[in-house]
């Protein structure tokens, strides 16, 4: 789930063209999750303030699946919901993770590599230096 | 007091018009789309997601535009939306330290476990215009890539705690107050003026902590910390009752390590003042920390004889929605009140002038 919460609903799409039926349970939804952090980082939890997020839930056969993603993409909460039903199916899982999950996780990855690459750049290396007198 | 008076619709709507023909400047050229503004833009994005108290990059984006740039009108137009969706629950704290960082300094150490990693800053440029920008279609080079060094990023304040010279924060499970769903009461607990000053005016929080620096309330302040990155959310689902994972979102933190002389009950030790926002901001994020470190004054057995310590002051002027709300109020007809001003003035002058008049005589 943590992959399709960073993917858009195209993307997943383009992975998945053909949709299994389903039943919406809830259609595609936006609101709010109120996002907290912490006093120092450590201490008492205090609202930083919210953020838009998008649910949904779906009946497949006999299985539910949810999704609560960041954001106000409906399709990508459906396809996800989808997805989450889905996967829960031994029969349908593993080729579902080969063709849907590994390559959004790939291209995730490969991004956050790059960022990490495009940081460990700007990494100071401090030189001493010589003392005069 | 304000009267009802009818008319102006006409007026009104040929206003707004006119206003929709500004946004769009000369027809000539082309019109700005929300993603070029999302893209181009991101430190007014972040800015208006931090005022506006809502974390939606293609929204703020929009707001920005339909406010012609105007910031703080596009974070009220934010707030606005905000109030029309449903809320589905409140999120597990962010983890910090677990940041995906991009920019991570720190002022009190030269060298210290995952290092001083610069990121996208202007810091070091030399603040001199660029008119290769002004050019079209410039090539840009990109940014180098090299290896990502292994090992853990500490908070600073951990180390510091961990020798004992920096103050543990309070850490219990209490339920946070919360200003979208209760109004403000005084005294104000941490989590509340925390979300408070999250959300407040830059320039105010700016200002107040320039004053704390200039002597007013002063107490010392090192960046102990900056960092700026991405975060994943987690939230618990009622219905699952187990945390999933939402995304990521951009986050700035700032860690203020400040002398503390000690009390009865405490030695001197090293308290923190701390920033926290959306997107990249980290002079939001220092002027906060500043700030709830003044706030603090209190709570820490010290003097408040500064503006920055005052709880009311702060915590009821920092809101820029609220306050550019009663500012610009005044704009609105207040004909009746201000003809009973001006009945009052009159009558005083003709007293004056009726006694002048009497002495004058005599």
């Amino acid at each position: 789930m943590a992959v399709l919460a960073r993917a858009s609903g195209e993307e997943i799409a383009a992975l998945m063209p053909k949709l299994p039926a389903h039943e919406r349970l809830r259609a595609p939804e936006t609101g709010l999750v109120m996002v907290r952090g912490r006093a120092g980082g450590d201490g008492n939890a205090f609202n930083l303030g919210e953020m838009t997020v998008t649910r949904c839930a779906v009946r497949l056969g006999e299985t539910v699946g949810h999704a609560y993603v960041a954001g106000r993409d409906k399709r990508q909460a459906e396809l996800a919901a989808v997805l989450d039903a889905a996967l829960q199916d031994p029969a349908r899982r593993d080729a579902l993770m080969a063709s849907v999950i590994a390559p959004l996780e790939t291209r995730q990855n490969a991004a956050r590599e790059a960022d990490a690459r495009r940081a460990a750049a700007t990494k100071v290396e401090f030189l001493a230096m010589q003392t005069t007198r | 007091m304000y009267v009802a008076v009818k008319g102006g619709e006409r007026a009104i709507s040929a206003a707004h018009a006119w206003l929709d023909e500004t946004r769009r400047g000369d027809p000539a050229l082309p019109e700005l789309t929300v993603a070029q503004i999302e893209q181009q833009m991101p430190l007014a994005v972040d800015r208006v997601m931090a005022e506006g108290s809502c974390h939606d990059r293609f929204l703020a984006a929009l707001a920005i535009k339909q406010a012609k740039g105007d910031l703080i009108e596009a974070a009220f137009l934010l707030r606005a939306y905000r109030t029309t969706l449903p809320r589905f629950g409140v999120s597990d704290p962010l983890e910090t330290d677990a940041m995906r960082i991009r920019r991570r300094i720190s002022a009190t150490y030269k060298d210290l476990p995952g290092g001083q990693v610069l990121g996208p800053t202007y810091d070091y440029t030399h603040r001199l215009l660029d008119f290769a920008l002004a050019a079209e279609g410039a090539e840009r080079a990109e940014a180098p890539q090299s290896e990502v060094p292994a090992g853990a990023v500490p908070r600073v304040t951990e180390l510091l705690a961990r020798e004992g010279l920096m103050q543990r924060e309070e850490a219990t499970d209490a339920e946070p107050g919360d200003l979208t769903r209760e109004p403000l009461a005084f005294p104000a607990a941490r989590p509340v003026r925390l979300q408070n000053l999250a959300r407040g005016d830059e320039g105010f929080l700016l200002a107040l902590g320039y004053s704390t620096q200039r002597g007013y309330g002063g107490n010392h302040p090192f960046v102990g910390e900056v960092r700026v990155g991405h975060v994943t959310v987690e939230f618990t689902p009622p219905e699952l009752g187990f945390p999933i994972e939402l995304g990521e979102i951009g986050i700035t933190e700032c860690q203020m390590v400040n002398q503390f002389k000690g009390s009865r009950t405490e030695p001197p030790q090293f308290t923190r003042g701390y920033g926290l926002t959306f997107g990249h901001g980290e002079r939001r994020a220092m002027s906060m920390a500043l700030v709830d470190r003044a706030l603090r004054a209190t709570e820490l057995g010290e003097d408040v004889t500064a503006p920055a310590q005052d709880h009311e002051f702060v915590l009821y002027h920092s809101d820029n929605i609220e306050a550019t709300g009663f500012v610009e109020h005044l704009k609105l007809p207040h004909y009746v009140d201000f003809q009973s001003e001006l009945e009052n003035l009159r009558t005083i002058r003709a007293a004056l002038a009726r006694e002048a008049m009497q002495e004058a005589a005599e």
